[in-house]
């Protein structure tokens, strides 16, 4: 096998592209468990988030403001799903699930027109770090460092933090002391949603770029699974994403490098992976249980 | 203004009449959703919903699609009433045409009555053991099954599209990724002529009366619902957790294996990539639809296939794209989920406090 022309530095950076919208979309969703709501609706939100995104790219020609767009639009799905189970009480995992197909059709519904069109590029800084040709790094990978770094912060070392972590450990104790759950959980599940909408909009403006329909490709499902591989801390959850990020680029090499085993057993490994890794996490009953958030998937009702 | 109050006891009323609520309310919203992308929302609603039930092939059309939905739904109707949420039902299914399907490419050309039930026997050991998966996971390492049995559909589907470019291709095929057309005595006989409708519908109909029968007047329907409803007096009458969740993921896994069978030897005719359609997730629905009861399922099924046919009509008349489908199968779910609250809640004005408490204490 001929390994020398996958230059390391590339490699790791085309790691970074790939790991970047699953930790964002991962954050965001680490966040929503935290206070005490399981949203499955994430793979919906990141591909509408996508298709928002590119949409506003195109339209305004400002791939940042793309961003933007994949933000305000995974944001406003999300609150579907916030109404549904938090004033109609609804069972979470349903309304994530029928968010995830709300989600997938309604994108492929808007993305029709928007199919085969190249997005405005992204403005990168060019890094010429250990490698004769200069690589380009999109302002979006730290970007997504900065924001685990802010979500940390926020959830350890702040009281806002420590109430929303409250309400999802106990949130019949949380609303005796007074604290708003309905709406704690209400914003929470806005910036899951946001999370997940600008790891779509990475998807179609950067990664790929462009729009094609289910291009998320179960992304958002993989997101989940590095929440619970994170044991819902948040700098675990890069090291889960850029774990992803690094076997997705590894199998897509492998294929270019004429190994003989068809394509398709490769493609296969990012998921196996999933499986394996949640098996690992998951065995070790007591520390998955003393990490989970206690309220979480439970639905809340205040009565009286 | 008002708030939700809970009910003494759950409303049956409401139970009926919710589903109903969630379709027309489904209907109304598509309508609005059609006009905001520029279609004529009323042309839409009669292509998707109404067309479908005036052309005879149509109606024909909805057995074939409405008996994999039901089928799959039933197995899907146990696991969420005993809290196991399988919902890699598409994966059992394509495992199911898989190992079905190569059963019958492997005796080509050998007729014979006895090949079909092995077919079908192969695909739903297949869907159940690929269920197992899961099932085992959570039982032995506490593995979450939604995301396992989710991540095994993505596998399964890369899985058929190896083998069908692969080992199971069509060796006079000129290279297509596609298997050989099953044989006569492989193909599901037709039951109508002139129709797609085959023996599977059948099948999927018995599976209606054998759900309800489990369900409604076996023991183990019982332990079902008790482990959904409190899952602690579950412990304490003996029924066995772990025994719960292989009991539900494997025959729902075998369920939607035996559906991918008939899917592949009936309508399909081969093992092709594009066999999997999405029943495996659009039964989720279903199983909603039909509150989680044989009898419901059985109609929610017809529904759902006539939103798959009319979705078909509107791909070539209207021009919406394939997923538009998913669109109102998502509304669906989400009216049917909200209206479900008048269930066990009803709406009361917001009173004074005092009063609150007064109608407490004379409902207890």
């Amino acid at each position: 096998m001929d390994f020398s022309s996958l230059s390391p530095i590339a490699l790791i950076f085309s790691i970074m592209i790939a790991a970047t919208p699953l930790l964002f979309a991962a954050i965001g969703e680490l966040v929503v468990e935290k206070s005490g709501v399981l949203n499955l609706g994430v793979e919906g939100m990141m591909i509408f988030g996508a298709i928002a995104g590119f949409a506003t790219a195109v339209e305004t020609g400002s791939p940042v403001m793309g961003i933007v767009g994949g933000a305000v639009g995974g944001a406003l799905i999300s609150m579907i799903f916030a109404v549904l189970t938090q004033y109609f009480l609804t069972n979470q995992v349903a309304t994530g699930l029928g968010l995830t197909m709300f989600g997938l059709g309604i994108a492929a519904l808007i993305g029709q027109p928007y199919s085969g069109i190249k997005p405005p590029s992204f403005p990168a800084f060019e890094i010429t770090f250990l490698t004769e040709k200069a690589i380009k790094l999109d302002p979006m990978i730290p970007v997504s460092i900065l924001l685990v770094a802010a979500v940390a912060f926020f959830l350890n070392k702040t009281r806002a933090g420590l109430v929303l972590r409250a309400v999802g450990e106990n949130h019949d104790a949380a609303h005796s002391l007074g604290y708003n759950v309905t709406t704690i959980r209400l914003l929470a599940i806005g910036f899951g949603g946001a999370c997940a909408g600008v790891g779509g909009a990475y998807l179609s403006l950067i990664r790929v770029p462009q729009w094609t329909e289910g291009m998320t490709a179960g992304a958002g499902w993989i997101a989940l699974a590095i929440v619970v591989f994170s044991s819902w801390r948040p700098w675990w959850a890069v090291v889960g994403a850029y774990l992803f990020g690094g076997i997705t680029i590894l199998q897509l090499n492998l294929q270019a490098l004429n190994i003989p085993i068809q394509s398709q057993y490769m493609a296969m490994t990012p998921y196996i992976v999933t499986i394996i890794v949640l098996v690992i996490i998951s065995a070790d009953k007591l520390k998955a249980s003393l990490n989970a958030p206690a309220s979480l998937g439970r639905v809340f009702h205040k009565s009286g | 203004m008002f708030k939700f109050e809970l009910r003494p006891t759950p409303s049956k009323t409401m139970r009926a009449a919710t589903p109903v609520l969630a379709v027309i309310a489904t209907m109304i919203a598509g309508a609005i959703l059609f006009s905001l992308l520029g279609k004529n929302p009323f042309e839409a609603i009669r292509v998707i919903f109404i067309d479908p039930l005036f052309d005879p092939f149509s109606r024909s059309e909805l057995l074939v699609k409405a008996s994999p939905l039901i089928l799959i739904a039933i197995g899907l109707s146990l696991g969420f009433r005993a809290g196991i949420w399988n919902i890699g039902a598409e994966g059992q299914f394509i495992i199911g045409a898989i190992t079905g399907g190569a059963m019958g490419l492997a005796f080509y050309g050998t007729s014979g009555v006895w090949l079909l039930p092995l077919m079908a026997l192969a695909g739903a050991l297949g869907g159940f053991l690929w269920a197992m998966i899961p099932a085992i996971l959570r039982i032995k390492f506490n593995a979450n099954e939604i995301l396992v049995s989710l991540m095994l559909v993505y596998v399964a589907t890369l899985l058929l599209s190896a083998l069908v470019s692969g080992p199971l291709r069509d060796p006079d095929g000129f290279n297509f990724p596609e298997s050989r057309t099953f044989h006569d005595s492989a193909t599901l006989p037709i039951l109508m002529a002139g129709t797609r409708v085959h023996a599977g519908v059948l099948i999927s109909l018995f599976a209606v009366v054998v759900g309800y029968v489990l369900l409604e007047r076996h023991v183990f329907g019982f332990h079902v619902k008790l482990t959904g409803s409190a899952p602690k007096a579950a412990n304490f009458a003996g029924v066995k957790q772990n025994a719960m969740i292989a009991a539900c993921l494997g025959i729902s896994g075998a369920l939607a294996g035996l559906a991918g069978m008939f899917e592949a030897s009936g309508p399909v005719g081969q093992l092709v990539p594009s066999l999997p359609v999405g029943y495996g997730f659009t039964a989720i629905i279903v199983a909603f639809l039909g509150r989680l009861h044989p009898i419901g399922i059985l109609a929610a099924g017809f529904v759902m296939a006539l939103t798959y046919i009319g979705g078909e009509t509107a791909q070539f008349s209207l021009g919406l794209p394939a997923a538009a489908i998913s669109v109102f199968q998502g509304m669906l779910l989400f009216f049917l989920l909200a209206f479900d609250i008048l269930v066990n809640y009803r709406i009361a004005p917001k009173r004074r406090v005092d009063a609150t408490l007064k109608s407490a204490e004379e409902a207890s």
